[in-house]
């Protein structure tokens, strides 16, 4: 602690010196910036490397900060850079199966340090969203996914029909920050949080007429 | 500064998402199981061990800890929880009530504060730590929070924790604000406290330590902060580090005027 306590203080001091009215909002990302590096320590899998922010949550985080929505331009920026490295799946399948995908859907474990990294993840799904409606302990921050594939009419997935839906729902799983700059939802491909077999079957599970989700 | 025009937002945050939690918890369920428990808070009896240690000469320099001022003025803990964490002169350091209570283990018993801060929550003095962090809060059993925040270190301070509550990052861009800053959001059945506000903030904030019924154990804010980070598949934070010190700043002035009730009972 005392060894935190030389890092910052010269940066307290040109904080308290340089500015007479109070440091400048970006003084304080600084110094936020360099307290967060010397506050964490790796742990098991769980590297200092996750403290790292790309661009999409520098930006988000800046704007949550101020309190505003982002700014529209940089929101495109984002969505666009975030679209340009979305990764379809490579056998041309989106739909898995949706007994998998509920597995999936159920289980929040997986990165954090206490996990067993020999294990598969899963995709915290019901953590945020109501799903199956025979799953009563669902959480709130996402909307209800519940009849998902019925509501958008989508009765034969593999249809040219439901081309559209079919490949944004694989999409925004894979990567919610294509369609929303600063969604609250994880980039569950992206990130590596599932492999593209269980976003499949995740996929199904929204969307195949069999699902209970479309019951 | 042309440094200062890069964007250099915060990294992390704290409390995030998670894990599966009990089906039959809901609010209204842990709010009557709390009602039943009120009379037998099992934190009492953390409390009671805590005023033992706090009395008890102990350490290399064979002290007690009744001269220990955690801000208002040598031995006086009445009070002292609801206005913590502030800066303290002697250590030219914004502390909360866990890095403060190592600060007198320290400078009054003779404790080394680094190897405590390095051992595992549960473990050793760690356990002493818990239970004076109880002692400690019930000192300001029903009072309301009202943080001084008046120097130019805990105003810093404050927006150092902001920035560190709405910091994205990690495998599932999670921050604090992830999950905690809007009303009536749940991850699964639990209820989320919007921790940007009251009376979310003062409620959170509030109710640490805590002793947790779902795995019988007492725990501070510093191992609460910690299991936030865990789940938010951040890296460890350190024991008493100014991260975790500018959160708790930041979650104790906006829960101004809520009533503590720590040592408190939770799910």
């Amino acid at each position: 602690m005392h060894h935190t306590l030389r890092v910052l203080a010269p940066l307290f001091f040109l904080l308290l010196t340089s500015c007479a009215s109070g440091p400048t909002s970006a003084d304080l990302d600084k110094l936020a910036a360099s307290i967060i590096k010397s506050s964490f320590r790796s742990e098991g899998p769980v590297g200092m490397d996750r403290l790292l922010q790309d661009d999409t949550n520098r930006e988000c985080s800046a704007a949550d900060v101020a309190g505003k929505p982002i700014d529209e331009k940089i929101a495109q920026a984002i969505e666009q850079a975030n679209m340009k490295v979305m990764v379809w799946p490579s056998d041309g399948r989106f739909i898995g199966d949706w007994r998998e995908g509920e597995r999936i859907a159920q289980s929040g474990r997986g990165l954090t340090w206490t996990d067993d990294a020999a294990q598969a993840n899963g995709g915290n799904c019901y953590n945020c969203h109501q799903i199956d409606k025979k799953e009563v302990s669902f959480g709130t921050i996402g909307p209800s996914l519940y009849n998902y594939g019925k509501l958008r009419g989508v009765t034969d997935p593999t249809s040219a029909a439901a081309k559209p839906i079919v490949e944004y729902t694989w999409g925004k799983i894979w990567n919610a920050k294509a369609y929303n700059a600063c969604s609250n939802m994880p980039r569950v491909g992206h990130s590596g949080i599932l492999t593209e077999a269980q976003v499949r079957h995740v996929v199904g599970l929204l969307l195949d007429p069999k699902s209970p989700v479309n019951e | 500064m042309t440094q200062h025009r890069v964007l250099l937002a915060a990294l992390l945050t704290a409390c995030a998402t998670g894990t599966v939690w009990a089906q039959k918890s809901t609010a209204e369920g842990i709010a009557e199981y709390r009602a039943m428990l009120a009379d037998g808070n099992p934190s009492d009896l953390f409390e009671a061990k805590g005023e033992g240690l706090w009395q008890q000469k102990r350490g290399p320099k064979n002290a007690s800890l009744e001269q220990c001022d955690l801000g208002k003025g040598p031995g006086v803990v009445k009070g002292a929880f609801v206005e913590l964490p502030r800066y303290f002169a002697d250590t030219q350091r914004v502390q909360d009530m866990e890095s403060r209570l190592l600060t007198c283990m320290e400078t009054l018993q003779g404790f080394n504060a680094a190897e405590i801060a390095r051992t595992p929550f549960g473990r050793a003095e760690q356990v002493n730590m818990t239970a004076l962090a109880a002692y400690v809060s019930a000192g300001s059993r029903g009072m309301k929070f009202n943080l001084p925040n008046n120097t130019v270190q805990e105003k810093t301070m404050y927006e150092v924790g902001k920035r560190i509550f709405f910091a994205r990052s990690g495998t599932h861009d999670f921050s604090c604000a992830s999950c905690h800053a809007e009303d009536n959001k749940r991850i699964r059945l639990q209820d989320l406290p919007n921790l940007t506000k009251n009376p979310g903030a003062g409620n959170g904030f509030g109710a640490w330590p805590a002793y947790r019924v779902s795995n019988g154990q007492m725990w501070g804010m510093q191992l609460r902060l910690n299991d936030c980070y865990r789940q938010q598949r951040f890296p460890y934070p350190l024991f008493g580090s100014d991260a975790t010190i500018a959160l708790g700043l930041y979650l104790g002035v906006n829960g101004k005027g809520g009533e503590s009730i720590a040592p408190a009972i939770k799910r």
